[in-house]
């Protein structure tokens, strides 16, 4: 096994370690920093379970390399929150019944609060039309389009959009 | 009321099984069986053994042995069989999680293959008749003679629907975590049951229960993949007992289509036949389904049929085929919703044939009592949850006529089905305490694996005791409290609120009785629902609803969207509307998936489920899943609990596949008979 030091800011600590150069970011997280907060759903970026935020925008970390993201700043789901004050997502979440087996949650929250951020850039979407102002309450299929890659096998996808509609007001 | 662990499930603190911190863990990883059927020759680990940070590595040669070897899918590495392709073979342990998956990949199993059979047809020559089907129903049943009934009716169908295997894909793939010290075993586990997943694993190593201790504080989702312990506990433990260590073992995504279980392919035969004024003159519902050579799971497929309409002729029947595959299994609602599909399906068409409204159809054929059975029901308001919905989705004025609503490229089109679970309940036992700060804390061995069984039975204890909510706490999620069913059956608030309301009086009399204040070690009193449950009258105790969908299918492409999607349901009283809610719509976007793109499909030249993983097995997502609501009946059934609810974990499924079938013939004309409706099936 090869070992490579790196150091990664994670929920704005800063992290030094060396890590198997075949260990994902997911796996670092959980198994190495203790954040078992992001999910291992299918290891294969298929379920979304996993996403953090990594430089500011949405990943499933399950496909990052940590070796690649050194120097990286790396937001996870024990990270979005200000203390015991809840992020507005995770709020929404809770009053709109959002999940329910919660093992899908954290990269649920992280993918929404990455997703209100790229709508606020204005970065348009599959189904965002020419007239269509980002700047506005997205549209539920504006939430759609862009959440349809965070599985939930609960079925809490109701509880969702209205979450994620009442966070972006 | 919001879910009492929701600040711990929106932050990350919430700890599922592979996350409890443990000192000096190991990583274990299975490695499974490359062909179908056959025998072991031999288990090459030389290897694996020889790198660095590798720990073990069990397998069939010099395994440790296990005390009861009843359970096939449990007997790891006690026989040189290989029954099913996936079938675990090995396991290698490891310092880390990355070298145990090298040394997955070093080791060389050889085998001595066999001739092996896993496709299952409707005439496979050896279906048999199993003695009963799960849990303990009939096989079959019959009165009367439906051939006479068919040839003398006057409008009737006969017609064979199909679903294919189905694979619970709860999002928290299997696993466990492994302690032993001094011989007792314990384990972080994903299960929806901690006693009973208690007792078999201690069964398993020949231990008494009280040495074995499992804890499932949280479990993401099970849907009956974690009813039982699966393989995964068995090999933590055997593997954390070998290296003298703790280990962590978590089954891959696509391992879970191999050992953790699935929903039989099934194959149903429905016969209806019907007089001129739409009265039903007979009901059969035969069925064809597989289980596995080793084990056998016969679901329970036709059983809703005997309950759900009235008929003078009548009969149900289950055949197996024992097939070289992993062992079926128990995934929501098995019985109801395969069946359950496949009668409302019939029931459509037979509405078509007698030109009569579907849901009037129903109503006509609705029993005063539990047919075959004769039974009184304990409640039934199907007919009541078919009018609200109708009222609520616009259906009356709807045009039967197929094929003809048009929005741009779209053709639109509506269905309805009917909905049924049985309420059962088991045993169990909790108590009540009150310390001397004035909180409660009621304690029973219930899992809540979503469903918002913490959240229901903090509810049930604060009305019980008549005091607010904020000061009662519900423990649950360890084998070491008082002993309680599994989250399975619809039945886990039934069962274990049951209980906690007999703790909970029990502790009113006793601070009635008890004089002066609280003692520090506070008050206890205990709840056993056994007396209770043997006293029950009987009654035919069943849930009720009706499903309500849209469909728009696109003209050009067979694209299917299920703009609308509305369950009502007669469940007795609703305990926590939120989470009820929830469990309602979460059992309807799976039978969305169901109807639309869930679908494992057998690899007839290797034998294995070749799409497995979510790339390829279809799970419905948030864009899926457009207009969708649940609601509910008032139901007053003082026949059930003493909180009068019935189950509704697994009602949401049942007739959703149908509702959307039926809807998708309404657009198109097109009557796919076979699940999932999928593209090629409406254009070809």
């Amino acid at each position: 096994m090869e070992a490579i030091e790196i150091v990664l800011t994670v929920n704005g600590d800063e992290r030094r370690l060396a890590v198997d150069t075949r260990a994902s970011l997911l796996d670092v997280l959980r198994e190495r920093l203790g954040l078992t907060g992001a999910k291992k759903g299918c290891d294969h970026g298929q379920c979304g379970a996993c996403t953090v935020l990594l430089d500011g925008r949405r990943v499933n970390s399950c496909l990052a390399l940590a070796v690649a993201h050194q120097g990286a700043e790396v937001i996870t789901v024990e990270g979005l929150a200000d203390g015991d004050d809840l992020h507005p997502v995770q709020r929404a979440f809770i009053e709109e019944d959002g999940f329910q087996c919660g093992y899908c949650t954290p990269g649920q929250l992280c993918s929404a609060v990455g997703m209100l951020d790229e709508l606020k850039q204005g970065w348009p979407s599959a189904v965002t039309g020419d007239d269509d102002d980002l700047g506005d309450e997205p549209s539920d299929d504006e939430i759609r389009e862009r959440m349809n890659g965070n599985l939930c096998r609960c079925g809490a996808y109701a509880g969702i959009l209205a979450a994620i509609k009442e966070a972006s007001r | 009321m919001n879910r009492v662990e929701g600040v711990a499930k929106v932050t990350g603190q919430a700890r599922y099984a592979y996350e409890y911190p443990v000192e000096g863990v190991c990583h274990a990883v299975a490695v499974q069986a490359d062909i179908p059927r056959g025998e072991i020759i031999r288990v090459d680990a030389r290897e694996a053994l020889a790198l660095p940070g590798v720990l073990a590595v069990l397998s069939c040669e010099g395994a440790p042995e296990l005390a009861d070897t009843s359970d096939y899918e449990l007997a790891l590495f006690q026989s040189r069989t290989v029954a099913y392709r996936g079938q675990i073979v090995a396991a290698v342990v490891a310092e880390t999680l990355e070298i145990a998956r090298q040394a997955q990949r070093l080791i060389k199993v050889t085998y001595r293959p066999g001739e092996f059979d896993v496709r299952l047809t409707g005439t496979h020559p050896g279906l048999y008749r199993p003695d009963k089907v799960n849990p303990a129903y009939p096989t079959d049943t019959g009165q009367g003679d439906v051939e006479a009934a068919m040839a003398a009716a006057d409008s009737s169908v006969d017609v064979t629907y199909t679903t294919p295997a189905l694979h619970n894909n709860p999002m928290e793939p299997h696993a466990t975590l492994a302690l032993w010290e001094d011989g007792d075993l314990t384990l972080y586990d994903s299960i929806q049951g901690v006693s009973t997943g208690r007792d078999s694993v201690a069964k398993v190593f020949g231990l008494p229960p009280e040495q074995v201790r499992v804890h499932a504080p949280h479990v993401g989702g099970g849907f009956g993949a974690k009813g039982s312990p699966r393989p995964n506990a068995i090999l933590a433990a055997m593997c954390a007992r070998a290296i003298r260590r703790p280990v962590k073992l978590a089954v891959t995504r696509q391992q879970m289509f191999s050992f953790t279980g699935y929903r039989t392919p099934t194959i149903q035969r429905v016969r209806l036949a019907a007089d001129a004024g739409g009265l039903l003159t007979a009901v059969a519902h035969d069925v064809v389904e597989q289980t596995s050579r080793v084990t056998e799971f016969a679901e329970q497929t036709a059983i809703a049929t005997r309950i759900m309409y009235g008929a003078p002729n009548r009969g149900t029947s289950h055949r197996l085929a024992r097939l070289d595959v992993p062992t079926p299994s128990w995934m929501r609602a098995p019985g109801e919703c395969p069946g359950m599909y496949a009668l409302e399906s019939a029931m459509d068409e037979l509405a078509i044939e007698c030109g009569l409204d579907p849901i009037e159809l129903r109503i006509r054929n609705d029993p005063a009592t539990a047919p075959e059975s004769g039974k009184p029901f304990s409640s039934r308001n199907l007919v009541a949850c078919l009018r609200a919905g109708a009222e609520r989705f616009g259906w009356d004025g709807r045009d039967p006529r197929p094929g003809i609503r048009r929005e741009g490229r779209w053709l639109v089109g509506t269905g309805v089905a009917a909905s049924t679970y049985p309420v059962y309940r088991s045993p169990c036992r909790a108590t009540a305490r009150v310390g001397p700060d004035g909180r409660y804390t009621v304690a029973v061995a219930a899992t809540d694996i979503g469903t918002g069984a913490r959240t229901t039975l903090t509810l049930i204890a604060a009305a019980a005791l008549g005091v607010p909510v904020e000061r009662v706490t519900a423990e649950i999620g360890d084998s070491a409290l008082p002993p309680a069913p599994v989250a399975g059956g619809s039945m886990g608030t039934g069962s274990w609120g049951s209980a906690v309301v007999l703790a909970c009086r029990a502790l009113r009399r006793a601070l009635d009785e008890h004089a002066g204040a609280v003692p520090d070690t506070g008050i206890e009193a205990y709840g056993d629902t056994a007396e209770e449950l043997a006293g029950q009258q009987d009654f035919a105790r069943h849930a009720f609803g009706a499903q309500f969908a849209e469909v728009r299918v696109d003209t050009g492409t067979g694209e299917v969207r299920v703009s609308r999607l509305l369950g009502v349901f007669a469940a007795g009283r609703i305990i926590n509307p939120k989470t009820a809610r929830s469990q309602f719509i979460g059992g309807m976007t799976m039978g969305l998936g169901m109807a639309l793109m869930e679908e494992s499909v057998m690899d007839h030249e290797f034998g294995d489920y070749l799409n497995h993983d979510f790339a390829q097995y279809h799970v419905p997502t948030i864009a899926d899943i457009r207009d969708i609501d649940a609601v509910w009946i008032e139901e007053d059934d003082a026949h059930l609990n003493p909180m009068g609810s019935k189950g509704i974990g697994e009602i949401g499924i049942v007739g959703t596949a149908a509702a959307i079938g039926n809807a998708v013939h309404h657009a198109t004309g097109r009557r796919v008979r076979d699940l999932p409706i999928r593209i090629d099936r409406l254009v070809g």
